[in-house]
């Protein structure tokens, strides 16, 4: 009975875990596997990418061709439910303007906005890993130690080597193409984890090309697609050696999972399981295991505690019935992303934690971090006009180029401490309602046969970069408690404090620099005027989806929420797996982390509960 | 005959539209227009994404029968017939460009704004300059008011509005045609199959681009 009904829960759990994405997946795939019964709230509805995916789907057949709308900001196809940069009935604070003083609701619904802050999120079994980038890059050892390394920031109460055998683990696990390619701060995976990456496209050979010439590598993608069937026989084996059920369970997965047929977008999710997202890759062995319980539309607002401090529970309410309801367990894991999971902490108030529950810190909801994000467009002329050939692919970026500048960033040739990532895509994707908009830049304003010609000349010569940044932790971004306005739950909203500092604004400048250079390396011209005033540069906060911070882990509780295994200093049977632990935002995206440090937690958990520590 | 091309105009409508359009030309601040407000719902947060939708499923249409002659015969001003793939109105573009200013959405109903308003420009022009709709003007008559229009940057400033309005036409236009698989087939957009593997570019086009 994998999917329950709020009224058909066991009288208890071991433990209950609230979010089913990334790390709610991940934690729940690990106890699933080690016998612990587990109980899984999803805010959102039951999804089924199976049967709800619109794969080979063309936009002709889309309202508006698929175009983005405020009520699907990615596009009409993307997989997205009752989410985006607004979600209804469940509004965020901000501030609007540069001086603005009041807090407004948040009514962006794209990233060219005024607004301090936009909150990503869905209402969907497997959250944000349906429509994910899959983009699945390591953290380095600097990235561990950034404040060792520039004294700047927050270090990691522990070091790359402690997670490098759960990223090892996560790759197989969910299937991740790429190389190893052993450059600095870029670590390679161990030997047979990595699949093969798809052969680079036209317009990725001649960045490559241009980039020599600049001293900027450009390398495979580490893609969390499967670039061929996963080892069935081996991979289980490895994953689980005590366990023969889990073996078959996760087995029996991956055989239904098949390899990539290079076509048709991820952003929609996958019918085929080729990608990764959590309800087809964690939730389908973990409930086979039978030790899995899942509750959809079950929106928590808050986690019960007992006289002795400990979490008994939580209580949530049932969205279909809008009834206020409680479910026990031994443990309490919050993996709901982490403003969300910050969000309950801070409403979980009660006579021991008048502050909050885990907040004698008073650290949750600070240090909310995103991706430094910067984009510039290049025309390049040697694409014009090229000969017709399929450029889908794996829908995303083959190649990529890692930061390249460590050595003189460390000795102070740079004006910013940290260093980002390029993604960059173009070529000849499937045309949608937008894709030949503002031509007349182009074309000088032709219209009739010439028109034609023009389009068939550039279509496929437009290439976009896009910057990847790290972003330093400040006291001038973070999420707090409104305790004036409820959503349509009764539950507390949260508003966003959020200020990028000069290191992220310069660092936003020089992406644009370089971007101007790889395209002219390549022959082209940018598509507008790379912009040099890095506030005019850098997109609003939280635009790149990559929400960390708000429950930081450390290893000293009077300035930690979470110590290293995530694990509340407060609450010792209370878990935060989410990106909420994060202290630093490498430019690495974070999600391949998320699930990483979820997996090194939860069997810190495990260990815990046999040892009837917890 | 295909049923989505509107059926000829009577003739007494024609010219009440032309003339209409002919008195409002003056008027025409570009501010307002008549077309009633659009009232209703968007497809919401979570639209079933395997149906199949056409123009005029999900909310009421605007154009009028005069004024989509007109969007049509533009429509193929800017994309006419050639060896390749049809002209705008084959494949019914029109359609889009009025599902789409019929949304209710923003971006969508200020393009509402602009190509109504547009589109009653182009016929008060036309009786200006020519006594005649602009579905009847020759090629020449209406390739004489499109060159003053087509270019925003170099358009005379009192066809900046109008310039306005024809690029944002001839956007949708293009995003009506090349969302087809004529429109694909024309651009050279050959993807959305499965494949057993990916091969990369072909040699000819390592070869076009420089690479070998």
């Amino acid at each position: 009975m994998p999917f329950v009904a709020s009224t058909k829960t066991q009288p208890a759990y071991d433990v209950i875990v609230v979010g089913s994405g990334a790390a709610g997946g991940q934690t729940a795939y690990v106890l699933a596997a080690a016998g612990v019964k587990v109980l899984m709230l999803e805010a959102g509805r039951r999804y089924d990418p199976g049967s709800e995916t619109p794969m080979f789907n063309t936009s002709r057949h889309a309202p508006l061709r698929g175009a983005a709308t405020p009520d699907k900001p990615f596009g009409f196809f993307d997989a997205t439910v009752d989410g985006g940069w607004r979600v209804p009935g469940e509004p965020y604070l901000v501030k609007r303007g540069a001086a603005a003083s009041e807090w407004v609701e948040a009514t962006a619904t794209d990233v060219g906005t005024k607004q301090n802050f936009l909150w990503w999120r869905s209402r969907m079994l497997g959250g944000r890993t349906n429509h994910w980038g899959r983009f699945s890059f390591r953290m380095g050892e600097y990235d561990f130690k950034p404040r060792r390394r520039d004294g700047m920031g927050i270090d990691w109460p522990f070091d790359y080597q402690d997670l490098a055998p759960y990223y090892d683990k996560v790759e197989s696990l969910i299937g991740v193409f790429g190389s190893n390619e052993g450059l600095e701060n870029t670590p390679n995976s161990s030997p047979g984890v990595l699949l093969p990456p798809p052969k680079p496209r036209a317009y990725e050979l001649l960045a490559k090309k241009g980039c020599a010439k600049l001293g900027i590598p450009v390398i495979p993608s580490h893609v969390a697609i499967l670039s061929q069937p996963q080892d069935h026989l081996r991979i289980p084996q490895m994953l689980h050696p005590h366990s023969p059920a889990m073996q078959k369970a996760l087995a029996d997965n991956m055989q239904t999972r098949l390899a990539c047929m290079w076509a048709t977008h991820c952003g929609r999710g996958c019918a085929i399981k080729a990608n990764y997202q959590s309800p087809t890759v964690h939730l389908p062995p973990a409930l086979a295991t039978g030790n899995l319980d899942i509750i959809t539309d079950a929106m928590v607002r808050e986690v019960s505690v007992d006289d002795d401090r400990r979490a008994t529970g939580v209580h949530y309410v049932d969205k279909k019935s809008r009834q206020d309801r409680h479910v026990k367990a031994r443990v309490v894991v919050l993996a709901a992303s982490g403003c969300e999971s910050a969000r309950i902490l801070l409403n979980s108030k009660s006579a021991h934690f008048s502050n909050g529950l885990a907040n004698s810190s008073g650290k949750v909801g600070r240090y909310l971090m995103d991706s430094v994000g910067s984009s510039l467009g290049g025309q390049i002329p040697a694409l014009e006009n090229a000969p017709v050939h399929n450029e889908d692919g794996a829908m995303t970026m083959h190649m990529y180029m890692p930061w390249w500048k460590y050595r003189e960033q460390l000795a102070g040739k740079l004006d910013f401490p940290r260093g980002y990532h390029i993604e960059f895509g173009g070529g000849r994707g499937m045309p949608d309602a937008g894709s030949f908009s503002g031509m007349e830049k182009f074309t000088g304003g032709s219209y009739g046969k010439k028109f034609k010609e023009d389009l068939r000349r550039y279509y496929g010569s437009f290439v976009n970069f896009s910057g990847r940044g790290e972003m330093i932790p400040n006291d001038d971004c973070y999420c707090e408690i409104d305790s004036n306005q409820k959503d349509t739950w009764g539950i507390p909203v949260l508003r966003f404090h959020w200020k990028w500092s000069e290191h992220e604004e310069r660092q936003a400048a020089h992406m644009q620099k370089t971007f101007k250079e790889i395209i002219e390396s390549m022959g082209g011209r940018v598509t507008s005027p790379p912009q040099s005033d890095g506030r005019k540069a850098i997109y609003p906060g939280g635009s790149i989806i990559h929400e960390v911070g708000t429950t930081c882990m450390g290893s000293d509780p009077k300035n930690s929420v979470l110590n290293q295994f995530c694990q509340a200093w407060d609450v010792k049977n209370l878990f935060v797996t989410d990106g909420g632990p994060f202290v630093s935002n490498a430019d690495k995206n974070p999600t391949l982390t998320i699930m990483a440090n979820a997996w090194r937690a939860t069997d810190y958990l495990l260990e815990e509960l046999r040892k009837g520590n917890i | 005959m295909n049923a989505t091309i509107p059926k000829r105009l009577p003739r007494r409508e024609a010219i009440k539209w032309v003339l209409a359009a002919s008195a409002t030309v003056s008027l025409l601040d570009w501010r307002g227009f008549g077309a009633p407000p659009v009232m209703a719902k968007g497809y919401g947060t979570d639209p079933d994404l395997l149906e199949t939708y056409n123009a005029g499923d999900l909310w009421p249409l605007t154009l009028s029968e005069a004024q989509r002659r007109t969007a049509t015969a533009l429509g193929d001003v800017i994309i006419p017939a050639d060896d390749k793939s049809p002209a705008a109105s084959g494949l019914q573009v029109v359609d889009f460009i009025d599902e789409w200013i019929s949304a209710p959405y923003p971006e969508q109903q200020h393009h509402r704004e602009i190509i109504v308003n547009g589109l009653t420009w182009i016929e008060a022009e036309s009786a200006k300059r020519f006594k005649k709709s602009f579905t009847a003007l020759s090629k020449t008559q209406q390739q004489a008011i499109c060159d003053d229009i087509c270019f925003a940057p170099k358009a005379a400033p009192k066809f900046a509005k109008a310039a306005a309005f024809f690029s944002v036409f001839r956007n949708l236009t293009t995003g009506g045609f090349y969302t087809t698989a004529a429109g694909w087939k024309d651009i050279g957009y050959v993807g959305n199959v499965a494949l057993p593997r990916f091969e990369g570019p072909p040699p000819e086009v390592l070869k076009y681009v420089g690479l070998i």
